[in-house]
């Protein structure tokens, strides 16, 4: 395909939209089709024939529209109005109302800061475009930043882009992107590989999946930059297999991509050739981590190694290997089609761009939201979240799952960003946030993703496999009202070596939550153990080991 | 210097550590010279004394009488010696313990009786879920594993103690040995 | 009258020009030289340097596993494993700090924690390299609670048999299995604290189809976990001298 062809594609999409006068957009990812968005869509056809609109009026299927606790969720286009929680039987009165204004009883705002407070890069065309079609990704500008790659840059050139954008890999540890691809562009090997990480498994948060499912083509041109600029021909990703709705898409859109010939032999008439396979995850969180996910690529137990040697010097098959999260992919196609400038602008001076958050517990908007790195707690909370439920007590926000911390009340106005979470305690993590109140017991928080850890580790390293284990253990006692001074000290001993002694980073992150409520909510934990007491009203008190 | 009093106690063990404290040899004497021994198997006491200077504490813990003689011997000494593996770790006491109680009493006294199978329930301490270590229930402040601690081990240790010293005793013994 | 002539060799023309592959550093403010490619275990034990280990077999491949050989490099934050970790030139590292003896201790009572470790009456008492690490890197007592899992013994096996209670999941028998015997019998099921090791796909030893009898796992294994019949507590001692005579072997072979 040449540029003129993605172009006229873009030009006749565009057309096509602009001769409907209205425009319905049922969002169907995960969320929104758990509550029954997919019969909303069959409905709208069906009444749309039903009434003769056809020329008028257009459903589509779009991927996530941001609120999932207002779900199912449809837009309305150009009107620009968003409505929540549409039944089956709202959608003959959502048709009356086309012409005549917004229906009030289902009508969400726009102007909330839930909305105006976002900005959208990675989610550009979230609940815009139909997922299942490439056309409306060309049309949203899709492709055009690989092509500019391939014909007018060199790899060294990409490379450049994306250090001097200083985007940082939203996996979880925010290494500098740039500074991975040429590290693995500088391997010398004719065979290099490029791994799109979508084992995406904290607890709550479901950002990749989304961009997934709403979006795939975003990642698969990603990768091809990616694989362009680190000199690979050969892609995978890896997703979990409890994502089934992604992997329908992604290899729908591999389909797709490879039909148009973004993927395959002599990309764009260039040289350049990548292909992409897509590997399904069985289900272990540690194949999150990266030498993990190699192993179970290669078809091995999915356990780590240790690193040294890197995936950038010896990966898949021993192959140097870049590897990549789904989000960090999905800002690179933004990042080359609008300069390292500009993404450099967003976000404070070391952490730049944007930030996907699954925003869930106690808050009033629960969703997925995309704010400037460096927004504050508090912004995230009050203003996007609407606050917190039933006017309860902001307790404390879990960012980065089971690997992350507890932020306290009083850092609500820490800023976002990879710094200032680590400096609490925390980790930007892949941005799993959890905001609780005050009917949260924190030692039972604790406990929580400690039995998430214990569960999940793949036992090859004793610290992590007996360690989870016993720290999981004491927190029980903590809980059930059994703990003694003495065990807290060993509680804080054994996360000290669990985090230090651990072989991949999921034992060495594990302690986080433990150690950051101990730091921060210390006095619960001493309820608990001098006066046998949950401040919170959680923990059952009193169940003794003697006579379980 | 007026004689170091001491105590041994043996709860859920088999003596083993006690026999291994008499097999001194000629040290016994000397030992015997400096020390009274103002409780346990080896003497007449039937009550435990205050203001024990040293106590040896042999096996496991796992009944509830343990448990409490385990707290006497504790409040009423300055320090407590974990004796051998039983004391340390539960060991053989301890091998039950990956079985619920009741599998155990089952098989103790139903399945193995070979006449008037029945579970004792009364007048006998009551025994816990699980055989546990000293330390899970009170400070140690030495502890001495093998099973049993070699005669040398345990001189080792008493001359320590005497000398008013807390050894270090972890290359004097280990488990099993 | 010829002058006899000096014996003379002819220039090893292959390595000329090649940087010399020796290296210096300092293990425990020692100088010592090392084979670039070399392990920092294998340097430390070439000059009698202590550095505890469990997984860890030479001839086998290294995994990294056990954690015990963490040592400290200046300049590096993290603690790395010094069974996996190639020499630099001038690192320096040391292998015994309060810390590192601390967390190894720390480690061996996690792992007489997990399983049912009841040395008295083991086969392996006596010859058992979990027990003799315990005594000699000071470990006098356990402070977390023992887990007591409920584990089985599979004596299925004519001549030996796996007593699940000892294993320290080091993979010891899992990699002589299938680097060196190649029948890759062992593997290990489930994961984290359920994790355990299987012969074929969790059938019992005794039919397992792949086994060929070889006994290497049983002599590999540090604990009494594999071992062979008929032995009584204290009887079972390992022979593992048959690993670097494999070696040693092969290399003349090739």
């Amino acid at each position: 395909m040449r540029l003129d062809e993605i172009r006229e594609i873009a030009r006749i999409e565009a057309d096509r939209e602009d001769g409907y006068r209205h425009r319905i957009n049922v969002c169907v990812a995960a969320g929104c089709l758990s509550c029954q968005s997919a019969s909303v869509k069959d409905a709208f056809e069906k009444e749309i024939a039903k009434r003769g609109l056809e020329n008028w009026c257009r459903v589509k299927g779009v991927g996530c529209l941001g609120l999932c606790s207002g779900g199912p969720l449809v837009a309305i286009e150009p009107a620009g109005i968003l409505y929540h929680t549409v039944s089956v039987s709202d959608v003959s009165d959502v048709l009356e109302a086309l012409d005549d204004g917004p229906l009030d009883r289902l009508v969400c705002s726009g102007e909330t800061p839930f909305f105006k407070r976002q900005k959208k890069i990675v989610l550009e065309n979230c609940g815009r475009i139909d997922p299942e079609r490439l056309e409306d990704y060309i049309a949203a500008g899709g492709y055009q930043a690989l092509h500019t790659a391939l014909t007018l840059m060199t790899p060294e050139e990409i490379t450049r882009e994306i250090e001097k954008s200083g985007l940082r890999g939203r996996g979880g540890a925010g290494f500098p992107t740039g500074l991975k691809w040429s590290t693995v562009a500088k391997a010398d090997n004719e065979t290099k590989f490029v791994i799109c990480n979508a084992d995406e498994g904290d607890p709550g948060a479901f950002m990749d999946r989304s961009v997934l499912e709403s979006d795939p083509h975003r990642v698969l041109e990603g990768m091809a930059l990616a694989a362009r600029a680190v000199g690979a021909n050969h892609g995978f990703i890896y997703v979990r297999a409890e994502y089934p709705l992604a992997v329908k898409r992604l290899k729908k859109a591999i389909a797709q991509a490879e039909h148009a010939g973004f993927l395959g032999n002599n990309i764009f008439h260039t040289p350049f050739r990548f292909d992409i396979n897509v590997r399904l995850g069985a289900g272990a969180f540690v194949c999150g981590e990266e030498t993990a996910l190699i192993a179970s690529i290669e078809g091995q137990l999915g356990r780590p190694r240790p690193r040294p040697p890197y995936p950038a010097e010896a990966g898949l098959w021993g192959y140097p290997t870049l590897i990549n999260n789904v989000e960090t992919l999905a800002n690179i196609v933004p990042i080359i089609r609008e300069g390292s400038q500009w993404f450099a602008g967003i976000g404070t001076e070391k952490s730049k761009g944007t930030k996907v958050f699954a925003l869930a517990g106690r808050v009033n908007n629960t969703g997925l939201i995309e704010v400037p790195m460096g927004t504050s707690l508090r912004e995230i909370v009050f203003e996007i979240g609407g606050g917190i439920k039933e006017g309860k007590q902001f307790k404390a926000a879990q960012t980065g799952g089971p690997s992350g911390g507890c932020i306290p009340e009083h850092s609500l106005d820490l800023p976002m960003d990879y710094e200032s979470l680590a400096q609490v305690g925390s980790i930007m993590g892949s941005g799993g946030m959890i905001v609780m109140d005050e009917t949260s017991c924190m030692v039972d928080v604790a406990r929580y993703f400690m039995e998430f850890c214990r569960s999940e580790s793949c036992g090859k390293c004793v610290p992590c496999r007996v360690g989870t284990t016993q720290i999981h253990e004491l927190l029980g006692k903590i809980t059930n009202g059994t703990g003694t001074a003495g065990d807290l000290t060993k509680l804080e001993e054994l996360c000290d070596l669990v985090k230090h002694t651990s072989l991949c980073g999921l034992g060495q992150t594990a302690p986080n939550p433990v150690m950051s409520t101990l730091r921060h909510f210390r006095e619960e934990y001493r309820a608990h153990i001098e006066d046998r007491f949950c401040p919170a009203g959680v923990c059952r008190m009193g169940r003794g080991k003697e006579g379980e | 210097m007026g004689k170091i009093r001491m105590a041994t106690s043996w709860l859920d063990g088999c003596s083993g550590c006690h026999m291994s404290l008499l097999d001194m040899d000629e040290q016994l004497i000397d030992i015997v010279g400096k020390v009274d021994i103002v409780y346990g198997p080896l003497v007449d006491a039937k009550v435990i004394p205050e203001g024990i200077d040293v106590v040896l504490v042999e096996g496991a813990v796992s009944t509830d009488a343990d448990v409490e003689k385990l707290r006497l011997l504790r409040e009423r000494s300055a320090i407590l010696v974990s004796l051998g593996d039983c004391a340390v770790t539960a060991n053989v006491p301890g091998m039950r313990n990956r079985f619920p109680l009741a599998e155990v009493l089952k098989r103790g006294y139903e399945e193995n009786a070979p006449l008037n199978a029945q579970i004792p329930r009364e007048d006998l301490p009551h025994l816990l879920d699980k055989a546990r270590p000293l330390h899970e229930f009170v400070p140690v402040d030495v502890f001495l594993p093998g099973c049993p601690p070699p005669a040398d081990a345990i001189v080792y240790m008493l001359q320590e103690l005497l000398a008013g010293r807390i050894p270090d005793l972890s290359n004097k013994s280990r488990f099993g040995a | 009258m010829t002058i006899p002539a000096y014996p003379t060799f002819p220039r090893g023309d292959s390595e000329l020009g090649k940087p010399v592959g020796i290296l210096t550093l300092k293990i425990d403010d020692r100088d010592v030289s090392a084979r670039r490619g070399e392990t920092i275990l294998e340097v430390a034990r070439e000059n009698d340097i202590f550095i505890p280990t469990l997984c860890y077999l030479e001839g086998l491949s290294s995994l990294g596993a056990c954690r015990l050989c963490l040592v400290e490099i200046k300049g590096v934050t993290k603690l790395l494993p010094a069974c996996v970790t190639p020499v630099r030139q001038d690192m320096e590292v040391v292998t015994d700090s309060e810390r590192l003896r601390r967390y190894r201790r720390m480690i061996l009572e996690l792992i007489f924690s997990e399983r049912n470790h009841v040395c008295s009456v083991c086969v392996s008492n006596g010859h058992c390299e979990l027990q003799t690490l315990a005594q000699k890197l000071g470990m006098t007592h356990v402070r977390f609670d023992y887990l007591y899992p409920r584990l089985a013994i599979d004596a299925s096996h004519e001549r030996f048999s796996i007593d699940h209670n000892r294993c320290v999941l080091c993979m010891r028998c899992v990699r002589v299995c299938d680097e060196i015997e190649g029948a890759h019998t062992w593997d290990i099921m489930h994961r984290g604290i359920s994790a355990r090791v299987i012969t074929d796909l969790n059938q019992p030893w005794g039919e397992s189809e792949t086994c060929t009898g070889c006994s290497k796992c049983v002599q590999v294994c540090p604990t009494g976990a594999l071992s062979e019949k008929g032995k009584s507590v204290a009887e079972m001692v390992k022979h593992k001298e048959f690993l670097p005579y494999l070696q040693i072997m092969r290399r003349n072979e090739r």
